[in-house]
C-alpha cells in the first residue's frame, strides 16, 4: 500500500486527481486499507506485484464477486415482489385485481431494503474494522454474503437480530479464520444458522413467512410446503406454483425459474462450479427416489415418503442453496472429484434430513454446513489416491524400462 | 511478589488452566447454562484440587513412581465422592442439575496435571496453594462463560431475572444458541482470543 498508486483515466479526471491528492499521509496513514478499497472500488489499480509468480487473470475478485451479485439479481427482484404478492392475497381487503401490478413489488422493496441496509452496514462495518487493524486490504467477499443474508431469512425477522447474526458471522465465520478465503463455512449459511437455533420461534413455523404489514415483525399465518409435509400433510401449493414461486418462504428462495436464470449465467461465466450444481441435483434426485421406492416397506405413512423427487427441488432452499451456497469456491471442495462426492452428499443429506427429521423442515442449510466442514478431508484424500495411483504407475514404469 | 501470592495469582491469568493450557474443556461446555451450577462446579473443582495436592505432597516421598497414577486417582476419587455426597446433602437441587458431572471431576485433566506437574515435586504448603490458585482460575473462566450464557440466554442471573420485561415486550428475545454447548466454545474462544490479544502486545 505504501506504492503510490498511478491511476490515469480519460474519463472521471476529478475523481482521479482527488485520489491521488488525497492519499492518507501522517496522522492519517492509518485510514490507508479504507482509502485503497474505495480506490480500488473506482479505478482499476495498474499497480504490478514485486514478488513472487502470481497467476493473472482479468477475473480478479471483485469481478467474480459481482458477477455472482448480478445472478442473484433475478431472484432478489422476484421475491421482493413475492414478499408484496402473499401480503396482498392474505389481507382480505385487498383488490385481488391489482395483484400483478407494482404495488407487490414496491411493498417488498420497501421490506427488502432495511434489512439489505442492516446486513450491509453492519458487515461492511466490521469488514473495514478489521482489515483496518490487520493492515490487510479490504476484501470483497462481503459483498456476496450481505446480498445473501436477507434472501434467505424469513421477512419478518427483526433487523436487531439480522444485525447480531450478520456481525457473529462475519466475526466467528470468518474473521477468526483470517477473513476472505479462509473460512471454512459458508459465512452467509452461518448468519442463518445463527438465527435459526438463537431464535428458533422466528425461523420456522407458520408464523414468520409473510409480513403483515409495511414495519414491523407480525406476521401472517401461512406455512410452507416444508412446514406443511413436516406435519404430515400434502403441500397445497401445486408443482407450477412452487417452480414460479408464488409460495410462502425465505424472502428470495421460492422461486426456482429466477434462480436458473442466475445459475445460467454464473455457469456461462464459470463462476460456479457445473459438478457442484449437478452433483447436488442427482445427489438429491436419487434420495428421493430411494424414499419414493423405501415407501412400501416402511409403517411411516409420511406423505414424504411418496412424494416425486423433483418436489424436493422445487420446495424450500433446495436450488437456492444448490446454485449459490453449495457452489461457494471458498468453502466447496476444490479437486474436481472431490466437487462430485461433495455435491452428491449435500443433495443426498438435505433431502434425508428432510424426510426423516421433522424437527429440521429443511435441511439443506445444515447438509451445506455439515459437508463445508468435511469438503477439506475430501480433497485431502482425493489428493492422497492421486498420489498413490502415480506411484504405482511410475513403480510399474521403471519395472517395465528396467526389463 | 512473594511466593505464596505468586502461587495463588498466576494461575489466574498468566498459566490459566482453562485458557492458557486449554485443560477441562468438556465440563466448562456442560456446566456454564447457568451460574449457580458453575458457581458450585467451581468450588467443588477448586476443594478437590487443593486437597489432592495437599494430600499427594505429602504422600510424596512414599508413593512408588510406578503406581503413582493409581494412588493419585485413589486420592482424587476419595474426594470427589466426599464432595458428591456433601452437595446431595446441603444443596440437592444443584447436584441434581451438576448430575454426572460432579463424578466426572475424577477425570479432569487440571487436577492430574498439577498432581504430576507439581505436587510430586513440592512440598505440601506450595502444592496446597497451588492447587488452590488453579482451581480459582479454572472457576473464575467457569463463571465468566456461564454468566454471559445466563444472561444472554435466559435473561436471568442466579435465577433472578435481570433483563427488564420491558425489553421482552419491545421485541428482544432470549438467544437460544446461548443455552446449547457450542457457544460455551465459542464463548471460551472469544475470551482466549481477548487474552491472547492482550498478552502479546506487551
Amino acid at each position: 500500500m505504501s506504492e503510490k498508486l498511478k491511476v490515469k483515466s480519460e474519463k472521471f479526471k476529478g475523481l482521479s486527481k482527488w485520489f491521488e491528492t488525497h492519499q492518507p499521509k501522517g496522522k492519517w496513514s492509518w485510514l490507508g486499507s479504507t482509502y485503497e478499497a474505495f480506490h480500488t472500488f473506482a479505478f482499476t489499480p495498474n499497480r504490478v506485484t514485486s514478488k513472487g509468480s502470481h497467476i493473472r487473470d482479468a477475473v480478479d475478485l471483485k469481478r467474480a464477486m459481482i458477477t455472482v451479485v448480478i445472478a442473484l439479481i433475478p431472484a432478489m427482484l422476484f421475491g421482493m415482489w413475492n414478499i408484496g404478492y402473499q401480503h396482498y392475497i392474505s389481507v382480505p381487503e385487498t383488490l385481488h385485481s391489482s395483484l400483478f401490478t407494482l404495488h407487490c413489488f414496491w411493498f417488498g422493496f420497501l421490506r427488502m431494503l432495511p434489512m439489505l441496509a442492516v446486513s450491509y452496514i453492519v458487515g461492511l462495518g466490521i469488514e473495514f474494522t478489521f482489515a483496518q487493524i490487520r493492515h490487510h486490504e479490504v476484501n470483497e467477499g462481503f459483498l456476496v454474503t450481505g446480498f445473501l443474508i436477507p434472501m434467505i431469512v424469513p421477512v419478518t425477522t427483526p433487523l436487531w437480530q439480522l444485525a447480531l447474526a450478520t456481525a457473529f458471522a462475519v466475526i466467528i465465520g470468518k474473521e477468526v479464520f483470517g477473513g476472505t478465503g479462509m473460512n471454512f463455512l459458508n459465512p452467509a449459511l452461518v448468519a442463518r444458522a445463527f438465527l435459526f437455533f438463537s431464535y428458533p420461534t422466528r425461523m420456522s413455523g407458520d408464523q414468520v413467512w409473510i409480513a403483515a404489514d409495511l414495519w414491523g415483525t407480525d406476521a401472517i399465518a401461512g406455512a410452507t410446503p416444508l412446514a406443511e409435509l413436516a406435519a404430515g400433510i400434502h403441500p397445497s401449493a401445486s408443482a407450477l406454483d412452487m417452480l414460479i414461486g408464488t409460495i410462502p418462504g425465505s424472502t428470495c428462495e421460492t422461486s426456482v425459474i429466477a434462480i436458473l436464470l442466475g445459475a445460467i449465467l454464473l455457469l456461462f461465466t464459470g463462476i460456479a462450479s457445473w459438478r457442484i450444481m449437478l452433483s447436488v441435483i442427482l445427489g438429491g434426485g436419487l434420495m428421493g427416489l430411494l424414499f419414493n421406492h423405501l415407501s412400501p416397506l416402511t409403517s411411516n405413512l409420511s406423505p414424504y415418503f411418496q412424494l416425486p423427487f423433483y418436489y424436493h427441488y422445487l420446495m424450500g432452499g433446495f436450488m437456492f442453496g444448490a446454485v449459490f451456497m453449495a457452489t461457494d469456491p471458498v468453502t466447496a471442495a476444490q479437486t474436481n472429484i472431490g466437487k462430485w462426492i461433495y455435491g452428491f452428499l449435500i443433495g443426498a443429506f438435505a433431502v434425508m434430513l428432510r424426510v426423516l427429521n421433522s424437527a429440521y423442515p429443511e435441511g439443506m442449510m445444515l447438509s451445506i454446513l455439515l459437508m463445508n466442514c468435511f469438503a477439506p478431508l475430501i480433497d485431502h484424500c482425493v489428493i492422497a489416491r492421486n498420489i498413490k495411483r502415480r506411484q504405482k504407475r511410475a513403480r510399474i514404469q521403471s519395472k517395465v524400462t528396467a526389463q | 511478589m512473594s511466593n505464596w501470592k505468586k502461587l495463588l495469582i498466576e494461575p489466574l491469568r498468566k498459566t490459566n488452566p482453562v485458557m492458557v493450557l486449554v485443560l477441562g474443556i468438556c465440563s466448562c461446555l456442560a456446566v456454564t447454562a447457568k451460574l449457580k451450577p458453575a458457581l458450585v462446579m467451581g468450588a467443588s473443582v477448586t476443594v478437590v484440587t487443593a486437597f489432592s495436592n495437599l494430600i499427594i505432597s505429602l504422600l510424596r516421598k512414599g508413593i512408588p513412581s510406578r503406581i503413582r497414577i493409581i494412588v493419585q486417582l485413589v486420592v482424587v476419587s476419595t474426594l470427589v465422592i466426599l464432595v458428591d455426597q456433601f452437595l446431595k446433602a446441603f444443596a440437592y437441587d444443584v447436584s441434581k442439575q451438576l448430575s454426572v458431572y460432579v463424578g466426572l471431576i475424577i477425570t479432569n485433566c487440571i487436577i492430574m496435571g498439577r498432581l504430576e506437574a507439581y505436587a510430586l515435586s513440592h512440598g505440601p504448603g506450595e502444592s496446597f496453594l497451588d492447587g488452590l490458585g488453579n482451581g480459582l482460575g479454572y472457576s473464575l473462566i467457569l463463571i465468566i462463560v456461564a454468566f454471559f450464557r445466563e444472561l444472554f440466554g435466559s435473561g436471568t442471573l442466579l435465577g433472578y431475572q435481570v433483563i427488564p420485561q420491558s425489553l421482552y415486550e419491545a421485541g428482544y428475545q432470549n438467544n437460544g444458541l446461548m443455552i446449547l454447548p457450542p457457544m460455551a466454545l465459542i464463548v471460551i474462544g472469544i475470551i482466549i482470543w481477548i487474552n491472547n490479544s492482550k498478552t502479546e502486545s506487551k
